[in-house]
């Protein structure tokens, strides 16, 4: 799969998970994971970030509104980094556009 | 062995039964399968899950024998749900109806791995040994994929059936899969006795990998596919269950509390037991957790090797079963000093593969 090319993702598109993952707080580790079929990742501070404010109605802008103003970052810096990080979740089957 | 640090498991498998509808002579369950008398029962198996979850396994593997043989199966899918671990049906599909899938998904089931014995129906009939078995997967397949579940095929791959790789790849696309597994038998248990039949020539490998990687870019995008080797071709051993101990849990359908499915093969210790002790003391302290976990139970040439923390010394039921001795090095590690009965065994592959002997109860030799 990693011969592809990550399709872009619009700021205007809405996310969800793909049937069959979902992003929970592994409470033995501490830690936020990616339950998916047949293996579970851990999400790291930053997509556990994004991924909790993907509730499958909110379009990515909105996403990347509510973290600029959280972290109070510039808005592109924080775009950049939830576009990449949902186009490489789509491409890992995870997330759908 | 006490200085490990233990880590909690991330998965169980839970083999709820031996009983399958089918008999496959690569089968992974042991040589002395598991009645229904002796099952655990629906109680037992809540409990288990309890502990499981409470314990830090993520993900749980209903499997089998045909997990689907148990009435309980949705009460236990149920109940892994509450507990917040993801439900896998690892399945033959024979017994899937679009009853029991809407009463399974209702349940919360989160993902179905289907097997296949192969991709055209008479062969893959006279490995299962189940005549109809095909058009009962297919239909299960559909009706999988109609309600939206995610699906995984898997097909496990002999020397019959090597050369259809990219055909069975193709029908899992057609199916809705999004996943695959093309898995090269592994030669435990029913596979062991079924070596000779079954094992693929070094070229019939090399030919398998090619259509391998020539379906993941045709199929890029489309299907994930996952790929499993035969460690006997391997110049390293596998990490076996990614270290003994150290990620896997695995319950047989009576309650014996396993680091890998064939580890009942190890007899120097005893079986530690759910009916008797909870999954978290028998993680941390049975004897049999502790055989191999780590890296200090480690001969030379493992322990003074850099890749003692990848691949964890490679199967221990293997070195077993080839060396009788389950705390040997992996005879499919180069650096083995038995590494030529590898070469041996595959040198010696006869021509003409001898008749299966089919995995059902009371069939197993000696």
């Amino acid at each position: 799969m990693t011969d592809t090319p990550t399709p872009p993702v619009a700021e205007d598109s809405v996310v969800r998970f793909l049937r069959g993952t979902r992003l929970q707080h592994d409470r033995v580790r501490d830690q936020w994971v990616i339950q998916a079929p047949e293996r579970a990742f851990i999400a790291d501070p930053v997509a556990a970030e994004i991924l909790r404010l993907v509730d499958g109605t909110r379009p990515v802008a909105a996403i990347i509104d509510i973290l600029a103003e959280r972290f109070a970052a510039p808005r592109p810096v924080i775009a950049h980094d939830v576009l990449e990080m949902i186009a490489s979740l789509a491409q890992r089957q995870v997330l759908t556009a | 062995m006490t200085d490990t640090p233990v880590l909690p498991p991330m998965s169980l498998l839970a083999e709820l039964t031996h009983r399958c509808p089918l008999q496959c002579p690569y089968c992974s369950n042991p040589l002395a399968l598991d009645g229904r008398e002796g099952e655990l029962a629906t109680e037992d198996w809540l409990r288990v899950l309890d502990q499981a979850a409470e314990l830090g396994v993520l993900q749980v593997h209903f499997s089998g024998g045909e997990p689907m043989a148990r009435r309980d199966l949705p009460q236990l899918v149920r109940h892994a749900a509450s507990l917040g671990l993801y439900s896998n049906l690892i399945t033959s599909g024979v017994l899937l109806t679009e009853a029991t899938l809407a009463q399974l998904a209702g349940a919360g089931l989160d993902h179905v791995q289907l097997s296949f014995q192969d991709v055209d129906t008479v062969p893959a009939e006279t490995m299962g040994g189940m005549p109809g078995a095909q058009a009962k997967k297919l239909a299960a397949a559909r009706l999988i994929v109609a309600e939206g579940m995610p699906l995984t095929t898997n097909f496990v791959i002999h020397r019959g059936n090597v050369g259809r790789i990219g055909r069975m790849l193709d029908l899992a696309v057609d199916l809705g899969a999004r996943r695959a597994e093309i898995a090269h038998t592994q030669y435990y248990g029913w596979g062991l006795v079924n070596r000779a039949a079954l094992m693929p020539s070094r070229a019939q490998l090399e030919e398998a990998t090619r259509a391998v990687d020539e379906a993941r870019t045709r199929l890029a995008g489309k299907l994930a596919i996952d790929y499993v080797t035969p460690d006997y071709y391997a110049d390293q051993p596998k990490p076996c269950m990614g270290g003994w101990g150290r990620r896997f849990v695995n319950v047989s359908p009576t309650g014996h509390v396993l680091p890998c499915h064939a580890a009942e093969t190890i007899k120097s210790v005893p079986i530690p037991d759910i009916r008797t002790d909870s999954l978290g003391a028998i993680w941390a302290d049975a004897p049999l957790f502790r055989l191999f976990r780590g890296t200090d139970w480690m001969p030379e040439p493992c322990r003074g090797c850099d890749q003692r923390e990848q691949d964890w010394g490679g199967c221990r039921c293997q070195a077993l079963a080839l060396l009788g001795d389950a705390a040997a090095t992996d005879p499919v590690c180069t650096r083995s000093p038995d590494h030529a009965r590898i070469s041996k065994i595959l040198a010696d592959l006869p021509e003409t593969p001898p008749p299966l002997v089919y995995r059902r109860y009371g069939n197993a030799p000696g």
